[in-house]
C-alpha cells in the first residue's frame, strides 16, 4: 500500500506546504460555526467579524490596507482576476491600451489568461525576455513601455519564479511603469514567507497571494489590489468582495489563511536563514556527488527554499520515480497535463535545450524541512542519477 | 519481484496489475501517454490515451494501492506506430498497428526503460499465456478464444518474454469483469476498446486520406479491364468487398473483392471470391519465440487479428518464411503478420510480403 511506504522526506513545498498547526487550529475552530458573512443577524456578524479580522491581519502582514485585500478561491483565481480585471478596466478608459507585457517564465495561471486575452479579446502579448538565470531586466521593461506607452494595458512579472526560484526586480519594474502611469501586477505566491514582501513598498497595483503555499488551507487566496486601481469584475454574483469578486466568503479557510500569513511573515527572517543553510548544503552536496549536475536559476537572488538542478543524460521523471520509491518526494518542476511532464516553458525561456529541460528536478524546502531531509537526498542522489542515466533519454518521446 | 504494470485505463490491465500486487510483487503502475494531443474524453468505445483514460488508470492504481506515473511516449509511438501505419498503407499494404506497438513500444521502449530503472518485468492485460519450460518460455493462446491476443504478441522474442507477465491468459473475459467489480475497480463496466486507438472516430479511410491526400486511379479486373475509379489505393485492403463503388456489376453477378493493390500504378485489382483464394505466401522479418526452425514445419497459421487458423507447412529460407496452405485461404493481405502455431503455442511470426494465387493474375 502507498500509505505504508516511507514518507519521511517531503521536498516539494513549492507545490504545497503542510498547514501550520496554528492555522489548522484557527480554521477548525471556525468549521463548526454557522453564519454567512453577508447575513445581517448575529451568526452572520460573527462570521463577518472573523473575515474582517483576518483581512486586517493579512493586510498588516503584507503592508497593505485591509480594504485592498480581495479574497479569492486561490492563486489562480487571483491571477485571472488581476489580468482580466485590469485588461477590461484599462481598455474601457482608453481603447488604445492593448499591449500586455509579461515575462515568459510566469506561472500558467498568468500565462494562460494572457494568451486567452490575446486570442479572444484582441490583446497584444509582448514577452519580456529573461537571461540565463531567469531574470527579467528592468531595462527591457522600460524599452517595451517607452516605445509606445499609451498602448500598454499593464505589466505582469512574478516576485519569484516557482520552478527555478529566481527573484525578480519587481520594485524597479513597478517604479518604471509608474513613471508612465501603467499598472503592474505581480504573482507573489512563491515569495510570501520566503522573502520580505511589502505591498505598499513594492509599488505594484495588484499582487496575488495563495494560502496553501505558506501554511494555510487549500482553496483560498487573495488579490491585493491598490485602493485606486480599477478592476472589472470577472466572476459575477453577490459582489461580496469590493464588487469585483462574488461568492460566499469561506470564513473558516480565511481564518486559517490569516494565521498562516501572520506566522509565515513573522518567522520569515529566521526561516530564510535556516532554509538557505539547508538548501546550500543540498546544492553543494549534489554538485559534489553528481558530475553532470548543474544549478539552475540565480545562485544568489533566489528563494531560500529552492534548489533546482539539472542532471545530464536522464529524464526528470525517471529521477522522480526512483526518488519516490525511496520515499523522497520532489518535483520535475512544471505543470502536467494528464500527468505528462512537458519540458518546462520556464527553462526553455531561459535558453535551455529540450534535453536539459527534461532532465531537471526541483527540490523545495519549507517549515518542516530538516537536516535529515538533506542527508537523505545526498545519500540517495548518486545511485539514483546513475540508474536514471542508464535508462537514458533514448527511450522517451522527443529524444528519439 | 519489482514489476511495472502498463495501465491503459481499461479493465484488463487494471486486473492484471491487481493480480500481480496480490501475488506479492512490488508493482508500480504506468500509463503510457501515446497521443500527441490527448482528448479529454473517450468517444464511444474507441481510442485510448484520453485524459479520462489516464484518470481511470490512476484510480485503479489507487484502489490496488500501488504508485502510479504517466510516461510520455507520444513521439515514439508516432514515429514507430502511426507513421509506420501510414507508410504501409501508402505502399499498398495492410499493417497491424497493435502488433507494431507491442514490438516497438510496450516490449521495447517501455521494457528497456523499466529494466534500466530496476524493474524485473513488465506486466500487461493482454490475453495470452506464458508457459515456463526446461528450454525456455513459451507463448500460448489464452484460454478464452474470443479474447486471445497471442497474434499481436507473436513478434515477441525469448528475451522479451523473459521479462513479461500476462496474468489474464488463464481466465475468460467475463470473469475478469466480475473480478474487477469484486476488487472495487470502477473500470469493471468500461467497454472494451476496439479498432485503432489513434483514430478516434474509427474512420480509417478518412484518417489515411488526411495523411496521404488523394491519389486517384483505376479499379481494374484481373485481365486489366477498367471497371471504375478510386481516390487513392490507401483506401483499400486485400479481401475488401464493401465500398468499391464499381458502376457495372460483374458478368456473373457475384460480389467482387480486392485482390491486389499497386500504389505505384495506382490500380486496385478486383475479382471473384475464387480469384481471391491463395495457396501460399512469402513473409519476411521473422521473429521466433525460441530457436529458429531448421526443417519444414507442419503448423497452423493465423493471418490476421481474430482470423481463423489454417493448416500450413512452413519453411525458413534466407530469412524468408515460405508458407503453403493445405487448403486455399482467402483475404491474405500483405503487411499483415502470419503467426505460426503448434497447437496453442506460438512458434513465431513474420510480415506477409506476397501471396501465391490459385488463379494466376496479369496485374
Amino acid at each position: 500500500m502507498t500509505s505504508l511506504r516511507p514518507r519521511a522526506v517531503y521536498l516539494d513545498h513549492a507545490a504545497t506546504t503542510p498547514m501550520l498547526p496554528a492555522a489548522i487550529e484557527a480554521m477548525t475552530a471556525q468549521l463548526g460555526r454557522t453564519g454567512n458573512a453577508s447575513s445581517l443577524h448575529g451568526a452572520g456578524r460573527a462570521a463577518r467579524r472573523t473575515v474582517e479580522e483576518s483581512r486586517e491581519t493579512i493586510a498588516a502582514a503584507l503592508g497593505a490596507q485591509p480594504s485592498e485585500v480581495v479574497f479569492t478561491s486561490g492563486g489562480t483565481e487571483a491571477d485571472n482576476l488581476a489580468l482580466k480585471g485590469l485588461w477590461w478596466a484599462r481598455l474601457a478608459e482608453d481603447p488604445r491600451r492593448r499591449r500586455i507585457l509579461l515575462s515568459g517564465i510566469e506561472h500558467h495561471a498568468v500565462l494562460d489568461p494572457a494568451v486567452w486575452l490575446g486570442q479572444h479579446e484582441g490583446a497584444q502579448i509582448e514577452w519580456l525576455p529573461v537571461d540565463e538565470l531567469g531574470r527579467v531586466r528592468p531595462d527591457d521593461v522600460r524599452r517595451a513601455i517607452a516605445c509606445e506607452p499609451e498602448s500598454v494595458s499593464f505589466v505582469t512579472v512574478m516576485m519569484a519564479n516557482n520552478e527555478v526560484g529566481t527573484l525578480q526586480p519587481v520594485e524597479e519594474i513597478a517604479a518604471i511603469a509608474a513613471e508612465y502611469g501603467i499598472p503592474v501586477h505581480t504573482d507573489a505566491v512563491q515569495a510570501i514567507g520566503q522573502v520580505p514582501v511589502d505591498f505598499a513598498a513594492l509599488g505594484v497595483d495588484a499582487m496575488t497571494v495563495s494560502a496553501h503555499k505558506l501554511g494555510g488551507p487549500y482553496g483560498v487566496g487573495a488579490l491585493v489590489v491598490h485602493k485606486e486601481t480599477k478592476l472589472t469584475a470577472v466572476q459575477h454574483g453577490g459582489g461580496q468582495e469590493r464588487d469585483v469578486r462574488s461568492g460566499t466568503l469561506d470564513a473558516p479557510a480565511i481564518a486559517g489563511f490569516a494565521v498562516a500569513v501572520q506566522h509565515s511573515v513573522q518567522d520569515q527572517p529566521g526561516e530564510a536563514l535556516r532554509l538557505t543553510g539547508l538548501r546550500d548544503q543540498l546544492i553543494n552536496g549534489v554538485l559534489a556527488t553528481v558530475d553532470a549536475a548543474k544549478l539552475s536559476g540565480d545562485p544568489v537572488g533566489r528563494l531560500p527554499g529552492n534548489a533546482h538542478l539539472s542532471f545530464g543524460g536522464c529524464e526528470g521523471d525517471s529521477l522522480l520515480l526512483l526518488l519516490d520509491a525511496r520515499g523522497i518526494e520532489v518535483s520535475t518542476g512544471s505543470a502536467c497535463n494528464a500527468g505528462v511532464a512537458e519540458p518546462s516553458h520556464v527553462l526553455l525561456a531561459m535558453g535551455y535545450d529540450d534535453q536539459r529541460a527534461r532532465g531537471s528536478l526541483r527540490f523545495t524546502l519549507g517549515h518542516t524541512s530538516s537536516q535529515t531531509d538533506i542527508d537523505a537526498v545526498l545519500e540517495n542522489i548518486g545511485p539514483v542519477v546513475e540508474r536514471a542515466q542508464s535508462a537514458g533519454l533514448q527511450n522517451v518521446g522527443r529524444n528519439t | 519481484m519489482r514489476v511495472l504494470a502498463a495501465m491503459s485505463g481499461g479493465v484488463d490491465s487494471a486486473v492484471a496489475a491487481a493480480r500481480m500486487a496480490e501475488a506479492g510483487h512490488d508493482v508500480t503502475g504506468v500509463h503510457l501517454a501515446l497521443s500527441r494531443n490527448p482528448q479529454s474524453y473517450r468517444t464511444g468505445a474507441r481510442g485510448c490515451c484520453t485524459i479520462e483514460d489516464s484518470r481511470d488508470a490512476r484510480r485503479a492504481a489507487d484502489v490496488i494501492g500501488i504508485p502510479f506515473y504517466v510516461w510520455d511516449l507520444a513521439e515514439r509511438f508516432h514515429a514507430d506506430v502511426v507513421e509506420d501505419f501510414v507508410n504501409e498503407y501508402a505502399a499498398g499494404r495492410t499493417p497491424n498497428p497493435c502488433l507494431r506497438c507491442n514490438e516497438k513500444v510496450k516490449f521495447s521502449a517501455v521494457l528497456e526503460r523499466a529494466l534500466a530503472l530496476g524493474f524485473d518485468a513488465v506486466v500487461t492485460g493482454h490475453y495470452a499465456r506464458i508457459v515456463d519450460t526446461a528450454t525456455g518460455r513459451e507463448l500460448h493462446r489464452a484460454v478464452d478464444p474470443a479474447k486471445d491476443q497471442s497474434y499481436v504478441l507473436g513478434v515477441l522474442t525469448q528475451e522479451q518474454l523473459a521479462h513479461a507477465f500476462f496474468p489474464l491468459g488463464d481466465t475468460p473475459k467475463t470473469e475478469i469483469r466480475e473480478e474487477a467489480a469484486r476488487r472495487g475497480l470502477s473500470v469493471a463496466d468500461k467497454p472494451d476498446s476496439h479498432d485503432i486507438c489513434f483514430i478516434a472516430d474509427g474512420n480509417t479511410p478518412a484518417f489515411l486520406s488526411a495523411q496521404l491526400g488523394e491519389a486517384p486511379g483505376d479499379i481494374v479486373d484481373a485481365q486489366g479491364n477498367k471497371l471504375g475509379e478510386h481516390k487513392g489505393t490507401h483506401g483499400f485492403t486485400v479481401g475488401q468487398r464493401k465500398g468499391l463503388r464499381i458502376g457495372t456489376p460483374a458478368a456473373d453477378g457475384k460480389p467482387r473483392f480486392v485482390l491486389d493493390i499497386s500504389p505505384v500504378e495506382r490500380t486496385v485489382t478486383v475479382g471473384s471470391r475464387e480469384e481471391l483464394a491463395v495457396t501460399g505466401l512469402t513473409a519476411s522479418k521473422p521473429r521466433w519465440c525460441g530457436p529458429a526452425p531448421t526443417a519444414e514445419l507442419q503448423a497452423t497459421a493465423q493471418l490476421r487479428a481474430h482470423g481463423d487458423e489454417v493448416a500450413v507447412t512452413a519453411r525458413l529460407e534466407d530469412d524468408q518464411v515460405h508458407v503453403t496452405f493445405t487448403e486455399p485461404a482467402t483475404a491474405v493481405a500483405p503487411g499483415q503478420a502470419v503467426v505460426l502455431y503448434d497447437g496453442t503455442r506460438v512458434i513465431g511470426s513474420a510480415t506477409i510480403d506476397s501471396v501465391a494465387r490459385v488463379t494466376p493474375q496479369h496485374a
